[in-house]
């Protein structure tokens, strides 16, 4: 395609003015093609963070009807670091907007963050990879044009499920000004990585790799906030954070208006930056330059495994990197969880009612451990669908094509998503384990106890990849369904308690299902149960892999 | 002779799509086979069936004396593929997936490969979308040409190549048949086909509408005529081989069927022919009958 290189070469004759916007040509036409690709996923991303959070408030008056309730709920949850961690700070759980916001705050901006960074490099460096942006380049479309249509298209998600929260918490009874603040900042945390995700593209040679940075920056940010919002003496790393900012608008508890600055502020500054760098770079390129490789392969590669590895290696270092800091962080915190708690009268009551300091602790890693199992869930989708991912790029025709058979295929990429987790989960054990071990003095006790604890989630967490592999197997077309499958466990274990939910649909998530150690009792009945459907619902997705079409 | 490849009566649909409507196709152990047909035609799909990617609705397929569907790995070590859009991964480089294509078939020719990949001036180190479209194409193509295997199966190969490459890309095919190999290869480049195959076959709307060597395939087409006669022309029109017939006083004109050429120089020559020139049928008529006649199809 040299027509998208001849309109570039024929603006730079022209005068500025003309060429600016010039540059921005068949914006419009994008935004529109963007919005017809996702006229699915948008209105489905909308309308579910848009309407959880009113969903929750309506809970709240059934759930906690009376006083007393009320009191009891700020007594066990306000102060508890092991739940602080997950959903923010609470600032005030006697009305259902301070519950709403605590409770939801988090957890909806973290996820409109992540459909925007999806959305962002969808619209952006995917197309360059498909080369379908040459097409459309090709077609008189400006240089800032596909950047800005995807600003324009995520920022609309951004704004509408803003505007629906507001809306629905006004709808649903809670005062304006908590609604307009709640929305608001949620809304805002979407552009903000709007802004990150504007810059990765930019620096990414591939879309993967820019989902993988505007993620891990995601990830960083709720760290961070955690740490902060879990311990006693480090609450200023919650303002590192981008949603640690959005809980600190504090909407239903005497609202800080003047966060949000903060929040238009940054979004304001990242996509800047991001449009400072376009230019900076060729259209399919990176800012960093690819280096040539090896004129010929090294010895060790010559099986599919060898080629699973080059491609899942630089996923699998980054996850584990994450997972060793999220450890350690969890680790060192635990041990400092009755400190925090004894700060009031009541509160300690609370404290000895729930059986004293070490009950607390175990409930702590109880927790982390289940942390550590959702996301490691979320590797083990993320490594699954690599599977479709190169069978939709036309990469496994040519080595099926090869002497290679469609078991082998599928048995070297399923290490990761089977193996792969395994080790994610004992490297965020290990090091909770450790630092926990260090700072309780007893790494000989601690340790294997917090390692076991994470450990026995992992048949969970295959339970996850198995259902991912019949998808593949089965609906290769609804393969990316296993995202929607793996957040619905995860929203399941995370908000089916505080709603009482039935028993009947909480055991839906295998999460459910695991010993809730080191408190609770170890038994293995549940967990060679999780196993065995594991392994059906992976045997049953390569049987069914193995008798389908391939493209 | 043994047959590499033969396809009987295959059917595949996807969902309401008839790709393949009744395809028969042979090709002979060590001939060099062309397959034809406008773009959609079935091409494609019939090579990823034989590849075993896709299952057949209907029909037999075999390939090497064998079943690609069930004994696919086995076969596979005995043949290499060209795919017509080749996407390479992205992080490795070039010369890393010909060597690691090549240890999947089951070893590769060192002193082949670096002789390709130097007639083929491919810089091997550099990665996946690094290379342009040509490049790619050149990559799938030395990796399947150095592997020593007895059938090569290309899905418009030389897509993308420059003429210079496409010279080289006909040197090494016939190189290639010299040594007794096999090859399928689907093109749109009627030159190319002209230079390499022994046979071909061509087909439309997923059925073989005409299969051949392309002498025997010329003998089909039409010969244009144009003469000057001694006199009015008489019972030309009559002649069923004839087309297209235009009379101007003594002046005729039309088109004749390449079999029907001597009876109907015979009927002139009767009357006396002054001058006469004639115009054998060009491989692209010939294609373009093919490709837009229906009544080729009819014919059948
Ligand atoms: N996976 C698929 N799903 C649905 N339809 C398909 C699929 N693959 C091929 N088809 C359809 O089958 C028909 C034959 O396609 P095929 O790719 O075999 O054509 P072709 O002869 O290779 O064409 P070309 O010359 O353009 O490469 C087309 O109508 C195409 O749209
Ligand atoms: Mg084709």
């Amino acid at each position: 395609m040299t027509t998208g290189t001849m309109t570039t070469t024929t603006t730079r004759d022209r005068p500025v003015r003309v060429e600016r916007r010039h540059h921005l040509a068949g914006t419009w036409q994008l935004v529109r093609l963007a919005l017809r690709r996702d006229r699915i996923v948008l209105p489905i991303w909308v309308l579910v963070l848009g309407l959880m959070a009113s969903a929750g408030a309506g809970a709240y008056e059934t759930l906690y009807p009376t006083q007393a309730e009320r009191e009891s709920l700020t007594a066990v949850m306000a102060n508890n670091p092991s739940v602080s961690l997950i959903y923010g700070p609470a600032y005030d759980l006697s009305t259902a907007g301070g519950f709403t916001a605590w409770r939801y705050g988090t957890l909806v901006a973290t996820f409109l963050a992540l459909a925007c960074i999806f959305t962002m490099t969808r619209h952006t460096r995917q197309e360059e990879d498909t080369g379908r942006h040459e097409l459309l380049a090709s077609a008189v479309v400006g240089r800032y044009a596909a950047l800005t249509a995807s600003v324009i298209v995520a920022g609309l998600g951004s704004l509408a499920t803003g505007l629906l929260i507001t809306v629905s918490l006004m709808g649903a009874g809670l005062p304006a000004a908590g609604s307009v603040a709640f929305g608001a900042s949620t809304a805002l945390v979407g552009f903000v990585f709007i802004g990150i995700a504007a810059i990765a593209v930019q620096l990414a040679e591939y879309s993967r790799t820019a989902n993988g940075i505007a993620s891990a920056v995601l990830g960083a940010a709720f760290i961070v906030r955690a740490v902060g919002d879990a311990s006693a003496d480090g609450s200023w790393l919650s303002w590192l954070s981008p949603i640690g900012w959005a809980t600190r608008v504090r909407a239903f508890a005497d609202e800080r208006w003047w966060v949000l600055a903060l929040l238009v502020a940054a979004a304001v500054v990242l996509t800047g930056a991001g449009y400072f760098l376009l230019p900076k770079r060729d259209v399919g390129m990176s800012l960093i330059p690819a280096r040539p490789g090896p004129a010929a392969a090294a010895p060790g590669l010559r099986s599919p495994f060898a080629l699973a590895w080059r491609l899942h290696r630089g996923a699998l270092i980054g996850w584990t990197v994450g997972f060793a800091l999220m450890g350690a962080m969890y680790g060192s915190l635990a041990a400092g969880i009755g400190d925090i708690i004894g700060d009031s009268e009541q509160s300690r009551q609370m404290f000895e009612r729930l059986g004293g300091a070490d009950a607390l602790v175990d409930a702590f890693i109880g927790m982390t451990a289940l942390m550590v199992a959702m996301i490691a869930s979320l590797y083990a989708v993320q490594s699954t669908l690599r599977m479709r991912a190169e069978e939709s790029a036309v990469r496994v025709e040519p080595l099926l094509a090869t002497r290679v058979s469609r078991l082998g295929w599928a048995a070297s990429h399923l290490v990761f998503p089977l193996l792969g987790t395994a080790l994610l989960l004992a490297v965020a054990g290990f090091c909770t384990g450790l630092l926990h071990g260090l700072r309780v003095g007893d790494v000989g006790g601690q340790l294997p106890s917090v390692l076991g604890a994470t450990m026995a989630q992992l048949p969970a967490v295959w339970v996850v990849a198995g259902l991912a592999v019949a998808l593949f197997g089965f609906l290769p077309k609804a393969a990316t369904a296993a995202w929607a499958v793996a957040a619905a466990f995860v929203l399941l274990s995370m908000f089916g308690p505080i709603l009482q939910l039935n028993q009947a649909v909480l055991n839906v998530s295998p999460f459910q299902h695991v010993p809730n150690l080191p408190a609770a009792e170890f038994t293995a009945t549940p967990l060679v149960w999780l196993t065995v459907l594991a392994v059906a619902f992976t045997g049953a997705g390569l049987a069914a892999f193995r008798r389908r079409d391939i493209g | 002779m043994d047959n590499a490849i033969s396809v009987t009566g295959l059917h595949k649909s996807f969902g309401r799509t008839k790709a393949l409507d009744g395809l028969d196709l042979s090709v002979a152990t060590g001939e060099v086979h062309g397959f034809l047909g406008p773009n959609g035609s079935g091409k494609s799909t019939t090579v990823r069936v034989l590849l075993g990617l896709l299952h057949a609705d209907r029909g037999t397929v075999r390939l090497l004396g064998g079943d690609p569907w069930r004994d696919a790995a086995n076969l596979h070590r005995r043949l290499a593929y060209v795919p017509g859009d080749v996407n390479l991964w992205p992080n490795l480089s070039g010369g890393e997936v010909i060597d690691l294509l090549g240890r999947l078939r089951g070893g590769l020719d060192q002193k082949r490969r670096a002789e390709l990949v130097e007639r083929f001036e491919l810089d091997p180190r550099k990665k996946g979308r690094t290379y342009s479209k040509g490049n790619r194409q050149k990559v799938a193509i030395v990796a399947a040409l150095a592997s020593r295997v007895e059938l090569l199966i290309m899905d418009e190969p030389t897509a993308g190549l420059d003429p210079l490459m496409e010279a080289t890309f006909q040197e090494t095919i016939q190189e290639e048949r010299e040594q007794g190999r096999t090859v399928l290869l689907s093109s749109h480049i009627l030159a190319e086909v002209e230079a390499l195959c022994d046979r071909v076959s061509i087909i439309r709307n997923g059925r073989t509408v005409e299969t051949g060597t392309l002498a025997q395939l010329r003998h089909l087409t039409r010969t244009s005529i144009s003469a000057e006669l001694a006199g009015p022309p008489n019972g030309l029109s009559t002649l069923e081989n004839v087309h297209d017939l235009k009379v101007e006083g003594n002046h005729v004109r039309f088109d004749v069927e390449t079999a029907a050429l001597d009876r109907v120089l015979k009927q002139l020559t009767e009357v006396g022919v002054r001058s006469l020139t004639s115009q054998p049928p060009t491989l692209e008529e010939l294609f373009l009958r093919h490709y837009t006649d229906d009544r080729a199809v009819a014919r059948k």
